[in-house]
């Protein structure tokens, strides 16, 4: 089990957009009716998405009343998932995969990376506040190892040299391009591919 | 090898599209009125005897499970769900499936849906998969566009609808009845069983449980006769099966094989090689983490298939092939999957919830070589009080891998923890921090 952090400072209140009022209604929708509480993971979600890709807990009371849950159910939800954040992130928000298979192809000079140019521990902001790096366990891209996620896309068949150039296009307030560093197709084979050489799409 | 006419994942690598036109064109959704006219029974029997097992990780007899689901639909609706929540380490197969065959899932959940009584699917997609998670939206929304999906699906006469529900990033909730709870809007605790899903599942109603590769072969199956699936790999181990290949290798890779395939040839044929060469491998694990790794000399011969690997007392999982050279350090990567399970453990049961700890912790000194002799036997013992002794497979998934570390690799481990006992017998401590010391020295 890990440990959440609470930020500090936490805003006064919370209330959603008028469009992600209208989401979050589209989503109950999806559950029957008298399971709202189904939704409290996606509401969640729309609340990261609102609030800086962080959740107050002024907001976990909102999503409680919204939901007709009890306050502490969303607390708990909150707290289970690796995914929330209660307490302010980059703009720029990367996890670096280091399990095994990642591991074995050298996230750590990965880590490296970010440590030297994005702050020395997990978690912390950046000098210019735009960056903040995590380690997360596997992120499912292990044929493409190592690999990270900066906010919601993956950056795959990374070295040390790209990495760096993300991280300073990522500084200087630019979004790079997500996929294979390597120029690969997705996770056929680099070289010498075996198969599917003759199907053709009809 | 297998032929690429009798691979069903056609477009793995998104050569030729992922969308519902070119899916259409590659031959999915055709006959499948047909299919489901012919009726519940006839699919349920011939997933029976296509011998398909589930492709999550358990490898339970899919069909089977099928016929699990009540007959008839009492006063409590069915309900089919999907477990997209991959996040076992050194698996990434349904992610492929998800953005690139989305069409093969979305049919079969249909055809899955009609044959265990459910209008209704949910497709548990974890929450990193969010671009994934995105196209299969398209995919869906394209599905019902066409009327393959919604009111009267397909001209089938069966109203089917699915939904999306992301994970917010945990590893326990692929776990089934975690995943329930996951999608009930609580934590990711995992029940106790029985009552088993198919009887009492999500809401209180019965629910299958289904992986994505699991259901995505389906429509195939149906289409092309269970015979045809079975004639592939080997008896009780049929089909094909996509491999990740991962770690050390030339070209890592994902790629879809008959069940049975060497592991060699896996390796050797499909993924460049080991790194440094055949002779430069260490250990292999074969289907996922939670499988015990597997030495050289076995891995010469093994096939990868169910039950071949359990007799290797290793396992096929996932299929999530994780290769590991002579110039990696075995025992880190096992702590390093030991941490991967201390931060993932639910909480739920204590023998998990500390023993993972443990393990993680005992591993992190012997990789550096401050661990004793003793505590070796010490180590196992930690393995043996949590396996079998916990709600859910988790347990068993952390304690595994230590296990065939142990066994395999014993003597790498003894080279390296040599040194004397922290706590030695003459001395007499009155409330000693080992309680496992103290039963050895008055036993």
């Amino acid at each position: 089990m890990s440990i959440k952090k609470i930020s500090e400072t936490q805003p006064e209140s919370f209330e959603f957009s008028k469009d992600n009022l209208q989401e979050a209604e589209n989503i109950i929708k999806q559950y029957p009716k008298n399971r709202k509480a189904s939704a409290v993971l996606a509401l969640l979600y729309l609340v990261q998405k609102q609030h800086d890709n962080w959740i107050p807990l002024a907001a976990i009371k909102y999503v409680a009343k919204f939901l007709e849950i009890p306050y502490i159910q969303v607390y708990e939800v909150a707290t289970f998932y690796s995914m929330f954040n209660l307490a302010p992130v980059g703009k720029y928000f990367v996890q670096v995969c280091t399990t095994t298979p990642c591991m074995i192809r050298g996230t750590n000079k990965v880590l490296d990376v970010c440590k030297k140019h994005i702050a020395k521990n997990q978690n912390e902001l950046s000098k210019n506040k735009l960056c903040s790096w995590t380690e997360v366990e596997c992120l499912g891209s292990c044929v493409s190892a190592p690999m990270m996620q900066i906010n919601q896309d993956y950056f795959e068949d990374l070295d040390e040299k790209k990495t760096e150039e993300i991280i300073q296009m990522l500084l200087n307030d630019k979004f790079p391009k997500p996929g294979s560093y390597r120029n690969r197709k997705n996770t056929a084979p680099e070289k010498g591919r075996t198969t599917l050489l003759e199907v053709k799409n009809a | 090898m297998l032929s690429d006419e009798d691979r069903i994942f056609k477009n793995l690598y998104n050569d030729f599209g992922w969308d519902v036109e070119s899916a259409v064109a590659r031959g999915d959704w055709s006959q499948t009125k047909e299919i489901i006219s012919k009726g519940k029974d006839w699919i349920v029997k011939e997933v029976k005897e296509s011998e398909l097992r589930g492709r999550g990780g358990a490898g339970f007899p899919t069909g089977l499970k099928f016929s699990f689901a009540p007959k008839q639909v009492g006063s409590r609706p069915h309900y089919l769900v999907i477990n997209a929540d991959e996040s076992e380490p050194g698996t990434c197969k349904d992610r492929d499936i998800l953005r690139f065959e989305p069409q093969k899932l979305i049919e079969g959940c249909l055809l899955a849906g009609y044959a265990i009584g459910a209008h209704t699917c949910y497709i548990y997609i974890r929450g990193e998969y969010f671009r994934e998670g995105q196209r299969l939206q398209e995919a869906i929304n394209q599905a019902y566009e066409k009327n393959f999906l919604g009111k009267n699906a397909c001209g089938s006469g069966w109203d089917f609808d699915i939904y999306l529900h992301y994970g917010a990033g945990s590893y326990i909730c692929g776990e089934e009845t975690a995943l329930l709870e996951s999608l009930e809007g609580k934590k990711g605790l995992p029940r106790l069983k029985p009552p088993f899903p198919a009887l009492v599942g999500l809401y209180g109603c019965p629910t299958i449980v289904n992986n994505v590769e699991t259901i995505a072969v389906v429509p195939t199956i149906l289409r092309r006769g269970a015979k045809w699936f079975a004639s592939l790999g080997k008896p009780k181990n049929t089909g094909t099966k996509i491999f990740c290949i991962s770690g050390n290798v030339n070209n890592p890779c994902n790629v879809e094989e008959e069940m049975g395939i060497l592991l060699k040839d896996l390796i050797e044929k499909h993924a460049g090689g080991v790194i440094g060469g055949w002779n430069n491998l260490q250990a292999v694990i074969p289907g996922g983490s939670s499988m015990p790794l597997l030495p050289k000399n076995i891995c010469e011969t093994i096939t990868m298939d169910f039950d071949s690997l359990i007799k290797a007392k290793s396992g096929l999982g996932t299929a999530g092939v994780v290769v590991i050279n002579k110039d990696q350090d075995i025992i880190s990567c096992m702590a390093r999957i030991a941490k991967f399970y201390k931060h993932e453990s639910c909480g739920q049961c204590t023998p998990c919830r500390e023993g993972c700890g443990w393990m993680w912790r005992v591993l992190k000194r012997m990789a550096i070589g401050e661990a004793t002799y003793k505590e070796i036997d010490l180590l196992y013992d930690v393995t043996k009080q949590i396996e079998g002794h916990t709600i859910c497979a988790f347990g068993e998934g952390a304690a595994w891998p230590v296990q065939g570390l142990l066994r395999h690799f014993r003597k790498e481990i003894e080279k390296r923890c040599h040194g004397e006992p922290i706590v030695k017998k003459s001395l007499k401590i009155p409330y000693l921090i080992d309680q496992h010391l103290l039963e050895k020295d008055s036993a």
